[in-house]
């Protein structure tokens, strides 16, 4: 597609690259069939070519974000769907992300917008504030409609109703890593900020599996947010420094005892660390160490994969619908080996019906625009319900919150099952069901 | 920079905006209604983004009586209206005017009714060609035609432009294979054509419909005819070390009275650019490459390949492999039908659509390749062989502007050349305002005539998609 960006414009990194990913784009609207947003609303601005034109006009006129702009480009879920069906290779992430960085340099959100994604940034990648909120929003549950009247109350409402649907199991602690006799292979697993707080039986569940494979697990103490929170939010800078962060706790590893892979069990923060070389490529003294980094990262389902696997020694051939996170699948293009593990193991699994749309969950975007997502939802829940599983798997946290909200049938990381296979315990949330 | 005209907005209009934005409010839900220029901004092209005009504004209706209210509202004000689908148009098709509204059929996207028993599916015009077949493929149906954007392309479009597809050699096209409307004419008016079945009575005013470009009326509704699937499907690729070799084998199979389901063309340009996005396997060491692609049962299809096969060799092919599984299948019709968009990976392009006799087929691809290089640009040959209907894609930088005349002026001495070889400007993607000054080469004033007077009985006023298909100044009222 014709550009018209100033010489000046194009001395700066982000808009010279943000120029070639406009180029690539031909404008031929395959992208539009594959959004979720275009699906229920029809609008081509809320579609990724719309949002591409959008994001053009804003950057080539070097005009402040307008309501509207903010208003679709909100909508977006980042859930790269587009990316995967374009056949011109246009990066719409990267072009996402700029825009967003756009417009938290030059718009000011409602006061009400702007408290709630301060407090989004300030919360949820800290655990031990998440903790605190969790129990305000317990409690807050029975006064949730009452916020729904306020300005900004409908998403307050939604992340007052997302919370209190966690069921926490037990108290939670950071995990130690774990270590090996004689280890076949060392790697570093992301702790999650979220995650810790709410699923720490995931990364349970991976540590057993990797150590009886005989891979030593490290888990550095001072590991922080991958920094994806932030960055959807538009707060660039606290996200790079998220990833300056990680680097440099990841780089020590290195240094100190070698990693044969940072192992992720969130596939949203895979998708992001997967990017830090590209995101510190401008940064003289990271751009190296970022981009060694993102070629150590792995999905857990990708790097048991690679290994010679044990078998499974319990009863499985329960009917299991995977579901793959949009980060898993558009993001990190990792499609086939959580199946293919599932079925080793000995689960039936069912290819869910439209699976490449998102569930809605998406991030903070649940919380940040709860009408869209309650419908992706249900339209998710439903394709699922089709194949008549007994069990949901998914290799990403928001999705398992997401869905599970809306579906009685039990939703659990596929790592659990596969550790459950090999004589792991079994989830939580299976064990009326299976145990 | 662009050589195509658009005639002056009607600066009246432009003054009333406000108050014809103020009474659409009144006549479409407010979802529906897009008028802030941020948001115009998103509907002023299609998928030939050289050409670009910010609507006055842009309805998105839920409703047929919701698209009468706006069509009947502009007819009795005298506003131009632009029906648009997905966008997808690479003859601009749904470019609009500045003094027009834009109205969209995206948010009509309801499928209203299976029948399997009669053969046929009826849905709202904003659904997309390939959700049609989606629907009826767990039942072993499909839908015949398939243009390559058929992810995201609307039936509304396909109806406007009788779109065709790799497999409509064997399926036909758009009016082969759509049973009825629901329309609604620019006074508001609703009306039905034909019905559940193949033929209706009366005079064929769907034929007429069909290809119409948005100047009849906008289909709302259409009911189609599905077809059972076949047993089996099977591509072939067949690899020539020239292209004249590749178009001759065309030339020769369909002499032959053999009709494979799809016959695609590939030259070398297109080859690299498609095997590079879709892994397919295609072969790089061939000038030109064929996907012939057969079905039925496997005797059939077997007994027909030989003698595809027999024609090919005798035209010096040097490759030919057939798909072996499902995912190669998938693999080789994923990267042709993503060829347009592949191309954008290596350059802009202006993408031709012109017929041709198959006979013609060879003359016609060293004639193009010559008069790209007269003009200093390269070109990629990607199209449905079997039906002649040849889409050379033009390779130039978008952001030089010698360049982009340059391209144009290309094109335009291809689509002559369709005409002077006996075929025709447009095989699927219609007129809309790419070819809409060479329609004087294909047709002389008496034609144009008597299908503008066809036209202005079903609009008078000239107020649906106002500067498209005809010359602008060839312009007469019925």
């Amino acid at each position: 597609m014709q550009t018209n960006f100033s010489l000046t414009a194009l001395a700066d990194a982000h808009v010279s690259e943000s120029e070639k990913i406009l180029r690539a784009c031909v404008h031929c609207g395959f992208c539009t069939a594959t959004c979720p947003t275009y699906l229920l609303l029809g609008d081509e601005a809320d579609s990724p070519r719309g949002r591409i034109y959008l994001i053009k006009d804003m950057l080539e006129e070097e005009k402040p974000a307008t309501p509207q702009v903010v208003e679709h480009i909100d909508r977006c879920l980042t859930c790269l769907s587009c990316m995967t069906t374009c056949p011109s290779g246009v990066h719409y992430m990267h072009l996402v992300d700029h825009a967003r960085a756009h417009i938290a340099r030059t718009y000011t959100r409602p006061l009400p917008d702007r408290l709630l994604r301060g407090m989004l940034a300030k919360v949820l990648p800290f655990p031990g504030r998440l903790r605190l909120a969790l129990r305000v929003a317990t409690v807050s549950r029975p006064i949730r409609k009452w916020f729904a009247n306020l300005p900004g109350g409908t998403q307050l409402a939604a992340m007052i109703e997302l919370s209190s649907s966690f069921k926490r199991r037990r108290p939670t602690r950071r995990l130690p890593g774990a270590t090996v006799d004689r280890p076949r292979g060392r790697v570093a697993l992301l702790s999650g900020c979220a995650q810790q707080v709410l699923g720490q039986n995931i990364n349970e569940a991976a540590i057993r599996l990797l150590t009886r494979h005989g891979i030593e697990v490290v888990q550095p103490i001072d590991e922080g947010c991958c920094g994806a929170l932030v960055q959807h939010l538009g707060y660039e800078s606290r996200a790079l420094d998220a990833a300056r962060h990680n680097v440099d706790v990841w780089t020590r590893e290195i240094e100190n005892g070698g990693l044969d892979a940072i192992v992720v069990t969130t596939s949203g923060c895979g998708t992001v660390i997967k990017d830090y070389g590209f995101l510190l490529r401008n940064d003289n003294a990271y751009a190296q160490k970022a981009a060694r980094i993102s070629a150590l990262a792995r999905d857990i389902t990708e790097f048991l994969h690679e290994l010679p696997l044990q078998d499974g020694v319990r009863t499985t051939g329960q009917v299991v619908a995977y579901h793959s996170a949009c980060s898993m699948q558009h993001g990190q293009q990792v499609r086939d080996q959580p199946k293919s593990l599932l079925r080793r193991m000995g689960f039936v699994v069912r290819e869910v019906p439209e699976g490449h749309i998102c569930c809605g969950s998406a991030g903070t975007y649940n919380v940040l625009q709860p009408e869209i997502a309650n419908r992706l939802r249900a339209r998710k829940v439903t394709n699922i319900e089709k194949v008549k599983p007994q069990i949901i798997a998914s290799g990403n946290l928001g999705c398992i919150t997401q869905i599970g909200a809306g579906t009685g049938i039990p939703v659990v990381h596929t790592v659990e099952l596969v550790d459950w296979a090999m004589g792991g315990p079994l989830p939580d949330v299976l064990g009326r069901r299976l145990g | 920079m662009s050589k195509i005209r658009f005639t002056e907005p009607n600066r009246e209009i432009l003054a009333r905006r406000d108050s014809i934005i103020n009474d659409l409010t009144r006549l479409v839900d407010p979802a529906g209604l897009i008028t802030s220029a941020d948001e115009c901004r998103a509907y002023e092209t299609d998928a030939l983004t050289a050409y670009r005009k910010m609507p006055l504004a842009v309805v998105l209706p839920k409703t047929t009586e919701e698209v009468s209210a706006v069509l009947k509202y502009c007819h009795d004000t005298g506003v131009k209206v632009v029906p648009r689908g997905a966008g997808t148009s690479l003859a601009g098709g749904a470019i609009p005017s500045e003094d027009a509204v834009v109205l969209g059929l995206s948010k009509m996207n309801r499928v209203l009714a299976v029948n399997y028993d009669d053969r046929f599916i009826r849905v709202e015009a904003g659904v997309t060609n390939l959700s049609v077949t989606a629907v009826v493929a767990e039942n072993g149906f499909f839908y015949g035609p398939d243009p390559s954007s058929q992810l995201a392309c609307t039936i509304g479009g396909n109806i406007a432009n009788n779109s065709g597809g790799a497999h409509c050699l064997k399926y036909g096209v758009t009016t082969n294979n759509l049973l009825g409307v629901r329309m609604v004419l620019i006074d508001g008016s609703i009306i039905d054509l034909g019905g559940d079945y193949l033929d209706s009575a009366g005079l064929d005013l769907l034929g007429l419909v069909v290809g119409s470009e948005g100047q009849l009326g906008i289909v709302t509704e259409a009911t189609l005819r599905i077809l059972k699937s076949a047993e089996g499907a099977r591509p072939v690729l067949f690899g020539f070390p020239s292209c004249e070799g590749a178009g001759k084998a065309v030339a020769d199979v369909i002499a032959a009275g053999i009709i494979p389901v799809a016959i695609e063309y590939m030259d070398k340009a297109a080859i690299e650019i498609c095997e590079a996005f879709a892994k397919a396997g295609y072969p790089l060491d061939v000038e030109a490459l064929l996907i012939v692609e057969v079905e039925g049962s496997d005797a059939e299809m077997d007994a027909t390949l030989a003698d595809i096969t027999a024609i090919a060799r005798a035209n010096g092919a040097t490759t030919v492999r057939e798909s072996r599984s499902a995912i190669e299948t998938a693999a080789i019709w994923k990267g042709r039908k993503s060829a347009f968009g592949a191309t954008g990976r290596v350059a802009d392009y202006l993408c031709m659509d012109g017929t041709v006799p198959t006979g013609k087929l060879s003359y016609v691809l060293a004639e193009i390749s010559k008069i790209v290089q007269r003009h200093g640009l390269r070109v990629a040959n990607v199209f449905h062989a079997g039906d002649g209907n040849i889409h050379p894609l033009i390779l130039y930088n978008a952001n030089d502007p010698s360049q982009q005349s340059k391209a144009e002026a290309a094109g335009d001495d291809i689509l002559r050349l369709c005409v002077e070889v006996g075929g025709c400007l447009t095989g699927e993607h219609g007129v809309g305002i790419e070819k809409r000054d060479l329609m004087g080469c294909q047709f002389d004033d008496a034609d144009l005539a008597q299908q503008i007077r066809v036209r202005a009985a079903f609009d008078p006023r000239w107020l649906l998609n106002t500067d498209k298909v005809f010359p602008l100044d060839f312009r007469c009222q019925g």
